[in-house]
């Protein structure tokens, strides 16, 4: 399982309701439907994994993750989650606002742009910083929000967001010392209701 | 019932009849209808269990014959071959797939133009109005009739698609999916003025007489006409000018007002067609249960009900007719109610058309989608949850 899927993996309760805003191909999904017996629906906009989920027995939305969140019912999900997707949205107050409202919990992955490789090609290179979790050339991301892992827990400060847990992870295993320079990916576990903080 | 004839499935249609007076059908209007025929067809075996029955649901202008071919002489198969038989994505091999005309139709099932046991003359106008509603209970006795307790799925198109919708609203506990594709809780008023349109044109034609042509010459320039613009509808601006673009079927103007180009002459076939087959004031009480369909608001699923049927929803880009956003519709009550459902939105040119067209995507989609289905009934049905 990919160490991102595994950090999830681990705090999600079997039987518990997912909504995963941007499941990709649906494996996480799958796993944990398979293995924590969970109830899972996902959001997605690509076409081709929409076929992709189907074949695995994931229900998913057609959809890109803005636009049809207000539909869904208040704390109808035990989690949402919005991993790898969040850097691809333009009003991130907004969807992690939704993704709170509908979710008790929200899990938020977000690649780190503060990452010592990132800030070597800009420092030394005078490059737009291109790492492992920020792949692309700066002509073909599909990023629109760059941000580090310091960025997102002032966010979440700011915003009132409880940070519940996070974990920092690097090419094939986890960060424990200074993430914000070593940690390619961030994954926060949040929540806005005070009694499970 | 069937069997393999060389290469071609044979089957062939059935009738059921029920509704026999005193016990008529009490139908929506009020008015009490009976006896009644349903054209039906099926097509691979129930199982032991009764659970993988899959109810396809046929469009305006369909029938009772969903695949194969009805003798080896036979030149075309059922209008969704493609999509159903052994190994395809409705796999008969797997599933009992059922198919029946609608009540009203013209094809088998009791209509306008059958025999009213009252005056031993066709019904013509004398016919009451039938709701997709009505259609649904019709297709229910059916479904009794041949013992399935709960289908697996009902699936269908357009029109198909409101027969889905109306089945999950009817009885919800007796269809474990449902899959309407290209379709809509309610008709718009755009969708109201073609089919006023095309009744217009039918009620026109002098040969109507009020409904009661049979035996008369029937109304067939005002039938071929209705159909004309049901089939521009059909399709997309993308797909006519990939389909004909502006050639001519002679090599220069006529400078006349025949047929110049290959679009009319298309049109013009497929009116002409379309006559042989339907019947004219069919398509008035057709049309007519379509404009009434609404199922908006709480009426799919009424307030208080938890939803167990999964959905699978199925629109396309280029579809006009029934613009994804009327799916969207749907796809905003599955999520306020939390229901297991997955939509798709096919990126294709072909317009309304598609869903007949675009068999690959929606094979695609619907065998994996019955296929967990049917795990998930096996499961329930042998008690392990």
């Amino acid at each position: 399982m990919r160490l991102d899927h595994q950090v999830i993996f681990d705090w999600i309760e079997p039987g518990a309701r997912v909504l995963d805003l941007g499941c990709g191909e649906g494996d996480l999904l799958a796993v944990l439907t398979a293995q924590k017996g969970v109830i899972g629906q996902g959001v997605e906009i690509n076409e081709e994994a929409i076929y992709r989920c189907v074949e695995k027995g994931v229900s998913v939305f057609h959809s890109d993750i803005e636009s049809g969140l207000g539909d869904f019912p208040d704390q109808s999900f035990d989690y949402t989650i919005l991993n790898q997707s969040l850097q691809e949205v333009r009003n991130i107050g907004h969807v992690l606002d939704e993704a709170l409202r509908i979710g008790k919990k929200a899990v938020v992955g977000i690649p780190n742009f503060a990452h010592l490789r990132a800030r070597v090609r800009l420092f030394f290179r005078g490059r737009t910083p291109i790492t492992p979790a920020l792949p692309y050339s700066w002509a073909e991301t599909p990023n629109i929000r760059f941000m580090s892992i310091i960025d997102f827990k002032n966010f979440c400060r700011v915003k009132g967001y409880h940070i519940l847990d996070a974990q920092f992870l690097g090419t094939h295993r986890r960060v424990l010392f200074w993430p914000n320079l070593f940690a390619l990916n961030g994954i926060f576990l949040i929540t806005k209701a005070k009694h499970l903080a | 019932m069937k069997k393999k004839d060389e290469q071609k499935w044979i089957v062939k249609t059935q009738f059921f009849e029920f509704a026999h007076p005193p016990r008529e059908l009490v139908l929506e209007c009020g008015r009490k209808l009976g006896p009644i025929r349903i054209a039906y067809e099926t097509y691979g075996t129930l199982n032991e269990k009764r659970n993988n029955a899959v109810l396809v649901c046929h469009a305006f202008s369909g029938n009772a014959h969903v695949a194969g071919y009805h003798s080896p002489e036979d030149k075309q198969p059922g209008w969704w071959d493609s999509m159903v038989g052994p190994g395809k994505g409705i796999d008969t091999n797997r599933y009992f797939v059922i198919c029946s005309n609608v009540l009203g139709g013209c094809s088998g099932s009791t209509g306008p133009s059958s025999i009213n046991p009252k005056t031993g003359k066709p019904y013509g106008l004398d016919f009451p109005i039938v709701t997709i509603r009505d259609m649904v209970e019709a297709q229910r006795h059916l479904i009794d009739f041949l013992g399935i307790p709960r289908l697996l799925s009902v699936v269908g198109g357009s029109m198909g698609g409101m027969q889905v919708l109306q089945w999950v609203a009817s009885y919800p506990d007796r269809v474990r999916s449902a899959i309407p594709i290209a379709t809509t809780l309610k008709h718009s008023p755009q969708q109201i003025a073609f089919d006023e349109v095309g009744r217009q044109a039918v009620m026109a034609d002098p040969n109507w007489r009020m409904g009661d042509y049979y035996g008369h010459k029937p109304p067939e320039r005002g039938l071929a006409l209705a159909r004309m613009i049901g089939h521009i509808t059909y399709m997309s601006d993308r797909s006519m000018e990939e389909k004909f673009s502006r050639r001519l079927k002679e090599n220069k103007y006529s400078f006349s007002f025949g047929t110049d180009f290959e679009v009319e002459g298309y049109l013009k076939y497929r009116g002409d067609n379309f006559v042989k087959r339907f019947d004219a004031n069919s398509y008035l009480y057709i049309t007519k249960a379509m404009d009434y369909f609404d199922l908006s608001g709480d009426k799919l699923f009424p307030h208080g009900l938890t939803v167990k049927t999964r959905f699978l929803v199925i629109a396309f880009k280029s579809d006009w007719l029934y613009p994804a956003y009327q799916s969207h519709e749907i796809v905003r009550l599955l999520k306020m109610r939390g229901v297991d459902a997955t939509y798709c939105e096919i990126n294709s040119t072909y317009g309304h058309d598609a869903f007949l067209l675009e068999i690959e995507e929606e094979s695609h989609l619907i065998r994996h989608f019955l296929e967990k289905t049917q795990e998930i009934a096996d499961k329930e049905d042998s008690g392990c949850v």
